[in-house]
C-alpha cells in the first residue's frame, strides 16, 4: 500500500508524539474537571475506546495492507458479548472480557480463513458483507432487544467489586486498555511477525517464495486486530451501558476506517489521533447543524484528494516547512 | 397452501434477484473495466427513485416520469463522475472507499434535507395495477413481473451490446487488459464515463421500478449496495454473466430462507427457539452462501480477469 509509510522514516520528535497523545489523556480528566466534567470525560472515553478499534484496523490496515470494511463487527461482538451475559445477569469482567475476545478471535479466525483467501478489492467487499451479517444477526436477535438494542442494567464488575461504576475509574480502566492495545501493537509490528506481515504487504510473492505461510500469518494478525475490536466493543458496552446493532451497521466500519485515515495510515498513534479528530469534529459539526454530513462528506471527498498522508502526514509536511524556513 | 407459497415466493425471489441485477450490472463493469469501487452506486439507486416520485408529482405520468428520472439521473451521475470520481480511478482502493463513503453521507442527507425523512411512495402505474391469476388459486402482483420482465429484457440487451457491439467488445477488453487497450489508441477516459453513464442509468432504473413497491427513503440504497457487492463478489468482478447467475441466486437464497426458515426449523426443534433462530439463521444465508463459494473459488464464479 502506497500510503503506509513506516515510522523510521520519520523524524525524530516522532516518538515524542505518542508519549505526549498519552500524556494529555492521562491529565484530561483532571483538566475536565474545571469545566463539564461529565460531558469531556464521556466524550474522551469514547475517544479512546473507538481509538482502540481504529488502532487495531490501522495495525491490519497500514502495516499489512488488509483494507477490512467490517471492523465495527468486532466491536458488536465485543458489546453484545457484554450485553447477553449482563441480561442474564453475569457481569464480572473475569468471565465477560475472556469470552468476549474469545468470540470476536473466533469470529475473525473463520471469517477471516474465507476474507483472506481474496485480495484488494474483494478483501474489502467480503469484510464489508461479513460485517452486515453480523450486524443483520444482531437485528434478529428478539430476546436480546432485536433493531432496537437493549441497555446493560449494570456496568462490568471485577469479582464481585464494581470496579467500573465510578466514570473516572472507567476512564482511566479504558486509558490503560488502549496504552495496552498499543504498545501490544507496537511491539508486534516490530517483531519478528511483524517483519513477516508487513513483508507481506509489499510483496505477498516474494514472501511467500522465501518459505513463509503469508496466508497464516496474515489470519493470525486479523484475528489479533479482530480481538482488540472485540475489547473496544466491550468497554463501549460499559461506557454507554447500552448495546444495539447500530454499533456494528457499516457505516461504523467506514467511521473507523475514517479515523485511521485521518490520523495517517500505518502510524499506530496516529489511529488515537484520527479517532479524536473524527468524534471531535462530529460533536463540533453537529453542534452547528443537524445536517452536519453535508459538511462531512464533501470534507472527506477533498481529504482524499488533495491532504494524503492524513492530519499528521499533514502537519507533518507543514511543521517541514515551517523549520526549513 | 404451501406449494402456492412456494411458487409466490420463488417469483418474489426472481424479482429480487432481477433487482439486483440491474443494480450489480453497473456496478460489476464500473468495476471491471475502472478498476474502481464504487459505494456511491447505491445512493444513485436510490436518486433514480427520488427523481421517480418528483418527476411523476409535477407530471402525472409514469412514463414520462421514469425518462426524466433516468435523464436526471445520468445527468447527476456525469457531474460525480466528472468533478470528483475521474480523479480517483488511479488512486488506492481504500482512498476510492472513503471519497465515495463521504459522498453517499453526503446524497443521504441531502435526499433528507430535500424531500424530508418520511417515506415516499410512488403508485403503480394504472395499467399494471392489479393482480393476475397465474393459474387457479395463485394471485400475483402484475407489477412484480413487469418487473422481472423488464430486468430480464435489460439483461438481453446488456448481452447483445456486450458481445455484439464495438463498445461492448472495448468494455470487454478493458476489464481484462485496460492499459493495452488505452495503449492501443482508444480514448480510455471516454470509455470510462460511457460506462459509468450506463451503470448510473441502471441503477436508477431499478430504483424507478422499485419505487412503487417499496418505500422511498434516505438509505435505501445501502443495504442494496452491500448486495450488489456479495453478488458481484460471487459473480466474479467484472463477468456480466457471473452478476446475472448470482444476482438470481442471491435473490431466491434470500426470499426463499427468509420465508421458510422458520417451517425448516421447526421440523427438528420446537416452535418457540425455532422463531428466535429461523430469522438469524436467514439472514445469515447469503453471506455463507459468499463464504462457501469463495472458499472454493477465491475470484468468484465467472471471474473475469485471465489473471
Amino acid at each position: 500500500m502506497s500510503l503506509a509509510v513506516t515510522s523510521t522514516s520519520r523524524g525524530r520528535h516522532y516518538e515524542a508524539l505518542p508519549v505526549a497523545i498519552f500524556l494529555v489523556l492521562a491529565l484530561a480528566p483532571l483538566a475536565a474537571a474545571f469545566g463539564a466534567e461529565t460531558y469531556l470525560l464521556g466524550l474522551f472515553t469514547r475517544v479512546m475506546i473507538y481509538g482502540i478499534a481504529a488502532l487495531a484496523l490501522d495495525f491490519i490496515c497500514g502495516y499489512g495492507g488488509l483494507v477490512s470494511f467490517g471492523h465495527a463487527a468486532f466491536v458488536g461482538i465485543g458489546a453484545y458479548t457484554a450485553g447477553i451475559f449482563s441480561a442474564h445477569g453475569i457481569t464480572d469482567m473475569a468471565i465477560t472480557l475472556p469470552v468476549a475476545l474469545l468470540v470476536s478471535a473466533l469470529f475473525a479466525w473463520l471469517t477471516g480463513t474465507v476474507c483472506l483467501r481474496t485480495k484488494s478489492v474483494y478483501f474489502i467487499m467480503i469484510t464489508l458483507a461479513f460485517g452486515q451479517m453480523i450486524y443483520f444477526v444482531a437485528g434478529s436477535l428478539s430476546p436480546y432487544g432485536g433493531d432496537d438494542g437493549m441497555t446493560l442494567k449494570l456496568r462490568s464488575t471485577l469479582f464481585g467489586f464494581p470496579v467500573l461504576q465510578n466514570d473516572r475509574a472507567l476512564y482511566y480502566a479504558v486509558l490503560v486498555f488502549l496504552l495496552a492495545s498499543y504498545l501490544l501493537c507496537r511491539a508486534i509490528v516490530a517483531s519478528r511477525f511483524g517483519r513477516v506481515f508487513r513483508g507481506a504487504r509489499d510483496n505477498p510473492t516474494r514472501m511467500a517464495t522465501i518459505g513463509y505461510d503469508v496466508f497464516r500469518y496474515q489470519r493470525v494478525a486479523y484475528v489479533i486486530a479482530g480481538c482488540l475490536g472485540g475489547l473496544s466493543g466491550f468497554l463501549l458496552a460499559n461506557a454507554t451501558e447500552f448495546v444495539s446493532p447500530s454499533f456494528m451497521s457499516w457505516q461504523r466500519s467506514g467511521e473507523l476506517i475514517i479515523m485511521v485515515l485521518f490520523g495517517g495510515i500505518g502510524t499506530l498513534h496516529g489511529a488515537i489521533v484520527g479517532a479524536a479528530a473524527f468524534l471531535l469534529l462530529e460533536d463540533m459539526l453537529g453542534g452547528i447543524t443537524e445536517n452536519w454530513k453535508l459538511i462531512f462528506g464533501p470534507m472527506l471527498v477533498l481529504i482524499v484528494l488533495f491532504a494524503r498522508g492524513g492530519l499528521l502526514g499533514l502537519t507533518q509536511s507543514l511543521w517541514e516547512r515551517l523549520r526549513r524556513g | 397452501m404451501s406449494l402456492t407459497l412456494l411458487i409466490v415466493q420463488t417469483l418474489n425471489g426472481l424479482q429480487f434477484g432481477v433487482l439486483l441485477f440491474l443494480i450489480a450490472a453497473g456496478l460489476t463493469l464500473v468495476f471491471g473495466v475502472m478498476d474502481f469501487i464504487n459505494l456511491a452506486h447505491g445512493v444513485q439507486y436510490m436518486l433514480g427513485a427520488y427523481l421517480a416520485v418528483m418527476f411523476y408529482a409535477l407530471t402525472g405520468n409514469f412514463l414520462i416520469a421514469l425518462v426524466l428520472a433516468l435523464a436526471a439521473a445520468l445527468l447527476l451521475g456525469l457531474l460525480l463522475e466528472f468533478t470528483v470520481f475521474r480523479h480517483l480511478y488511479d488512486r488506492d482502493h481504500l482512498e476510492q472507499v472513503i471519497a465515495t463513503f463521504g459522498i453517499i453521507l453526503f446524497l443521504n442527507q441531502g435526499v433528507k434535507v430535500v424531500w424530508g425523512a418520511a417515506p415516499l411512495s410512488l403508485p403503480i402505474p394504472d395499467m399494471f395495477a392489479g393482480t393476475i391469476v397465474l393459474s387457479p388459486g395463485i394471485l400475483y402482483p402484475i407489477w412484480r413481473l413487469m418487473i422481472i420482465g423488464a430486468g430480464l429484457a435489460v439483461a438481453l440487451i446488456l448481452y447483445l451490446l456486450v458481445s455484439r457491439t464495438r463498445v461492448g467488445m472495448l468494455v470487454r477488453a478493458g476489464a481484462t487488459h485496460a492499459r493495452i487497450v488505452s495503449a492501443l489508441g482508444i480514448d480510455i477516459r471516454r470509455l470510462f464515463m460511457i460506462v459509468f453513464g450506463f451503470g448510473t442509468m441502471l441503477a436508477a432504473f431499478a430504483g424507478v421500478m422499485i419505487a412503487p413497491i417499496l418505500s422511498v427513503e434516505p438509505g435505501m440504497g445501502d443495504s442494496v449496495l452491500i448486495l450488489a457487492f456479495v453478488v458481484i463478489v460471487i459473480g466474479g468482478i467484472g463477468s456480466m454473466r457471473g452478476a446475472f447467475i448470482a444476482a438470481l441466486l442471491i435473490g431466491l437464497v434470500d426470499t426463499l430462507g427468509r420465508s421458510f426458515s422458520i417451517d425448516i426449523l421447526r421440523l427438528i426443534m420446537p416452535p418457540s427457539p425455532a422463531r428466535t433462530v429461523g430469522p438469524a439463521i436467514a439472514s445469515m444465508l447469503i453471506y455463507v452462501l459468499m463464504a462457501l463459494v469463495l472458499y472454493f473459488r477465491p475470484a468468484g464464479l465467472f471471474p473475469a480477469k485471465g489473471r
